[in-house]
């Protein structure tokens, strides 16, 4: 066969050089199922380093949640958990319909497979919609961390709370309905306030972290519901929708755990 | 398991596995409005623990997935609860003895 002169050399005598093959089958590979499994082998490594990244803020988390506690009391419960609950069922749900989209691929089903990826991208940017509001919250309270920052916006006229910068926490502090037992000095109270900004600059790394890489994951669906509509993934082929898969199961396990530990902290004594 | 590595999960065990995920996040969510004291976050992060699995088992497919995927998960896994646990213990006992 000329094709076969035309190689410098016969590299072996694998399937990839002498038989038709899947034309996703890179030439490294022996097969479909090897380079599936190298495929997913890397995935998992890479998800590992990010579970090593989120885990060090978690610690981290972790540690100044013990020594700051009672500040830490305020400012999560200054977080709206209905709108948490509410988005912690928003993503688990596009993580099933993420699975079933890898279900529809495999079965070689291609209009559930686009229906299912584009079901996974509104619930994601259902999400950050509500994310969104969220921040706008804390931004309108006068929450966000910082001395600079607060003043800042301000100034701008961004925050409409009465009070300077986490000045309405201090407040709920020296209330004497919310902490009715504890005998809270204005110093503690302004000292406590203070603390909180270490809460919220967490609350803001970790979610806005974990938002971002939402924003990643639906340019990545993006590009997988580009290809899926082409029709390039099937029963033989559908590597990419598998990894795509893993990177939005792993986003939203970040949030199962971001969702007790920020929002659910000493709930039972404050309330909604 | 090696010969389990080219079965797939079927839509029924999904929505088992979304059930139990949705039943888990109203759990976690109902019982942090009941005093359990110090047992509060513990029982958070239990049922958050369980959840986290159930994804990475099925959702991931890793209960499926060959026996070297499965031990590198493991290690890493293994390594995040090695920062963990130390850095803890360290800050955890700092107050069990008088300054």
């Amino acid at each position: 066969m000329p094709t076969e002169k035309m190689r410098r050399s016969p590299l072996s005598t694998s399937q990839t050089t002498t038989t038709d093959h899947h034309p996703a089958l890179a030439h490294q590979f022996d097969s479909m199922e090897q380079q599936q499994e190298a495929s997913t082998f890397g995935m998992w490594v890479f998800l590992l380093t990010e579970i090593m990244m989120f885990g060090g803020l978690f610690t981290a988390y972790l540690i100044y949640r013990l020594k700051y506690y009672p500040a830490f009391v305020a400012g999560s419960t200054s977080i709206s958990v209905s709108w948490g609950f509410a988005n912690t069922l928003v993503l688990i749900v596009s993580s099933f319909t993420m699975a079933m989209t890898v279900w529809a691929a495999q079965n070689g089903k291609r209009k559930a497979q686009v229906w299912l990826l584009i079901a996974t991208m509104i619930l994601g940017a259902a999400f950050l919609g509500v994310k969104a509001k969220e921040y706008y919250d804390k931004w309108d309270e006068c929450h966000i961390p910082g001395h600079v920052i607060g003043k800042g916006f301000n100034a701008w006229g961004g925050c409409s709370a009465t009070n300077k910068s986490l000045g309405n926490i201090a407040e709920e502090i020296r209330d004497p309905k919310e902490h009715g037992n504890v005998n809270v000095t204005e110093v503690s109270a302004e000292q406590t306030a203070k603390q909180t900004e270490i809460f919220f600059s967490f609350y803001f790394l970790m979610t806005g972290l974990h938002a971002f890489h939402m924003v990643i994951g639906l340019g990545l669906l993006t590009w997988l519901l580009l290809r899926a509509k082409s029709g390039e993934f099937g029963p033989a082929y559908y590597t990419p929708i598998e990894l795509g898969g893993l990177y939005w199961h792993f986003v939203d396990i970040v949030w199962i755990f971001l969702f007790p530990l920020l929002y659910l902290i000493s709930r039972h004594q404050h309330g909604v | 398991m090696s010969d389990q590595s080219h079965s797939h999960p079927t839509p029924g065990l999904y929505l088992l596995i979304l059930g139990a995920l949705v039943v888990g996040t109203c759990l976690t969510w109902g019982i942090a409005f009941i005093d359990l004291g110090r047992w509060n976050p513990v029982v958070a992060l239990t049922i958050a623990v369980v959840k986290a699995v159930l994804v990475i088992l099925f959702f991931m497919h890793v209960h499926y997935s060959s026996k070297l995927t499965k031990l590198t998960i493991s290690a890493g896994f293994f390594w995040l609860m090695i920062m963990i646990t130390m850095s803890l213990s360290d800050y955890l006992t700092r107050t069990f003895l008088p300054q």
